[in-house]
């Protein structure tokens, strides 16, 4: 059996810690996600679904419990290390996009890189490499605001994937798309998955989840489901 | 780093109103502080200029007041030296004596009065002056035509005169003049002299307001004003030239103390000595005041200046919580979102500062052509600007730049 990328046990999240007002969002999730694997996980607005990707993506930290990630305990990893696990392990998808403002498609996925400290020009070969895979290359020039929604979130997979991350977390990728741009976009992760890359993706649509290989479903703070998905709907 | 450079003049670039009027306190701290160094360096160069053109051996002895007195019923600063106050031709013949080795001339004036020359339309006013030889050689006076008074005239009708006086009198000036008489009116009195020499009168210097003529100096030997006039004798002022190689400074100390042995049991009057150099150096002084007057108006413009950019450094961060939130994402750390805000209130005040240099070598450029100087912006100053407004990048981002840095991701990313 391989070592799995995602090693959750009794992950608890408690807020307001000590507080009146003291509430546990989540209530002890183990959860293994392997190299290669497609999961998708769902769940209602509220079951926790958002803390738990925020968690996935070390964004925030358990209160109680463990997470390793791709062999390194995260759970105790002091803030600086926290950035660096994120810079080089995790690539983030958001609904959103979340590119930044003002600055060139190809500015975008060089920023990963550049806060890996990669030198300038390996940079810029890399991020045009990236941009060809999502087939954005003539698109590399142009700022956010002089992109479709579709290309948006092509150049942000781009830029997820600068650092060769062995996790990529989306968030509802799709969640700011048309259907057409959306089935665009998907195809994406599937061809990544194809290519052997970890996906977790987070989502609210069961149709979306029917795609990924397994599907968890996670309600008032726990895991209450687990299946495979039905796979793609043509 | 250069990236943070170039994302920084992008944000600015985006933003250029609100990034021009945030700067507008550091343009104008720096852009006076500059200006008024520039125009101050420029008059002080030209001031020593002129010290080192002529004059750095010449030293004035006059009369002056004692300050506490105030006795005999005189307007305080109006007072005039009674005739046995002044200084006597027997003391200079003394200090000459005693300090011929430090002396190369002793210049003396006594002033007649203004008067006028010629006749009909064309008059012309004179100040009537008896001098020594002496003067001649401290104000460098040398008449083109003709000689200057000597000591050796004595008491006889001889005059020099400037070029305008003389054209107003015979209606040229140059040599066939020489030797001829003219009559000048001194009050009611109508004085007759010879042609001795003619200086040509130097107008820079002079300006009219009300368009009139200048009043031209009109020398004759100091025993025939003596004569002449009703001042009676003695000086209230005199000047020396020092010798080459003298030390003026010490040599400045040395005749003070020797006048004051003359004076010490006068009342009300003592003798100061002064030089150029002692006078540049009070001007100096008199600048230096004004610049740290100014630089502290712009200091507190710099410190305005410099909150205004934490202002809008703190509104910045704010509209770009989600930038800050996805770059942390992303991998950014502390210390990278600290620099990248800290890069940019500095670029905003490299900026601004290079604008105030700007601002103020034109403006400092201007003033010293006004005052009539060539401008010498100061390399130094312009140094100390840039770093300043550096530094006030450094210290009014910190604190935005942190807050920027100590964003929680989650918080940041969700920001709407």
């Amino acid at each position: 059996m391989q070592q799995p990328i995602i090693e959750m046990h009794g992950i608890i999240k408690r807020y307001y810690i000590g507080k009146p007002n003291e509430l546990e969002i989540l209530h002890g999730i183990d959860l293994a996600v392997y190299p290669g694997e497609f999961v998708a996980i769902v769940g209602e607005s509220g079951s926790g679904k958002s803390t738990l990707m925020n968690i996935i993506g070390v964004l925030d930290r358990p209160t109680e419990g463990s997470y390793i990630l791709d062999g390194v305990d995260v759970s105790k990893a002091k803030e600086s290390e926290l950035s660096a696990i994120r810079n080089r392990k995790i690539g983030f998808v958001f609904q959103t996009f979340n590119l930044i403002g003002r600055t060139s498609a190809l500015k975008n996925v060089e920023l990963p890189l550049l806060y890996a400290r990669v030198p300038g020009r390996q940079r810029t070969k890399r991020a045009r490499e990236l941009l060809a895979q999502v087939g954005m290359s003539e698109r590399a020039g142009h700022e956010p605001n002089e992109l479709s929604g579709g290309q948006k979130q092509r150049v942000a997979i781009a830029r997820a994937l600068a650092n060769h991350p062995s996790l990529l977390l989306a968030d509802e990728p799709t969640g700011a798309l048309d259907s057409a741009t959306s089935r665009t976009v998907m195809d994406i992760f599937h061809d990544l998955h194809r290519q052997g890359m970890t996906i977790v993706l987070i989502t609210h649509s069961q149709q979306l989840a029917e795609e990924c290989q397994r599907i968890l479903t996670l309600q008032d703070g726990r895991i209450v489901g687990e299946r495979k998905g039905a796979g793609r709907s043509a | 780093m250069l990236d943070n450079i170039r994302m920084a003049f992008a944000s600015l670039w985006a933003n250029k109103m609100r990034a021009l009027l945030t700067m507008l306190g550091i343009i104008i701290g720096i852009g006076s502080v500059i200006a008024i160094v520039t125009v101050g360096d420029s008059l002080s160069g030209s001031l020593t200029d002129s010290l080192q053109g002529f004059g750095i051996n010449n030293i004035t002895v006059s009369l002056q007041q004692k300050s506490e007195s105030d006795g005999g019923g005189r307007m305080f600063g109006m007072a005039q030296p009674a005739e046995e106050d002044r200084i006597t031709d027997a003391m200079i013949d003394e200090y000459t004596a005693a300090y011929a080795d430090s002396i190369s001339a002793v210049s003396l004036a006594s002033s007649l009065g203004d008067g006028t020359v010629g006749s009909g339309e064309d008059t012309a006013s004179v100040s009537v002056t008896g001098v020594n030889a002496g003067f001649g050689d401290t104000n460098d006076l040398e008449p083109f035509c003709g000689r200057f008074i000597k000591d050796s005239d004595g008491e006889r009708q001889l005059a020099v005169l400037s070029d305008l006086a003389c054209e107003a009198v015979f209606g040229r000036a140059d040599a066939s003049v020489l030797g001829q008489s003219f009559q000048v009116t001194v009050g009611t009195k109508l004085l007759t002299f010879y042609v001795t020499g003619i200086y040509e009168y130097d107008s820079s210097g002079y300006f009219s307001m009300t368009g009139e003529d200048p009043v031209t100096d009109l020398y004759i030997p100091l025993a025939a004003a003596e004569k002449l006039g009703e001042t009676g004798q003695g000086y209230t002022s005199f000047t020396v030239v020092a010798a080459a190689g003298t030390d003026t400074t010490a040599f400045l100390d040395e005749t003070e103390a020797f006048f004051d042995s003359f004076y010490t049991h006068n009342e009300s009057w003592t003798v100061a000595a002064t030089s150029m150099e002692s006078m540049i150096e009070q001007m100096t002084e008199m600048l230096n005041t004004v610049k740290l007057a100014i630089s502290a108006i712009a200091a507190i413009s710099l410190l305005v200046g410099g909150i205004g950019v934490m202002n809008i450094m703190l509104v910045s961060i704010t509209e770009r919580t989600r930038e800050i939130g996805t770059r942390k994402a992303l991998g950014a750390r502390q210390g990278d979102i600290r620099l990248q805000f800290i890069t940019e209130a500095v670029v905003i005040c490299l900026v601004g500062g290079a604008l105030g240099v700007a601002l103020g070598v034109g403006l400092g450029s201007a003033g010293a052509a006004l005052l009539g100087t060539a401008a010498k912006p100061s390399l130094s100053a312009i140094a100390v600007a840039v770093g300043f407004s550096m530094a006030i990048g450094v210290f009014f981002g910190y604190y935005p730049a942190n807050k920027a840095a100590k964003l929680d991701p989650i918080e940041a990313l969700r920001y709407e």
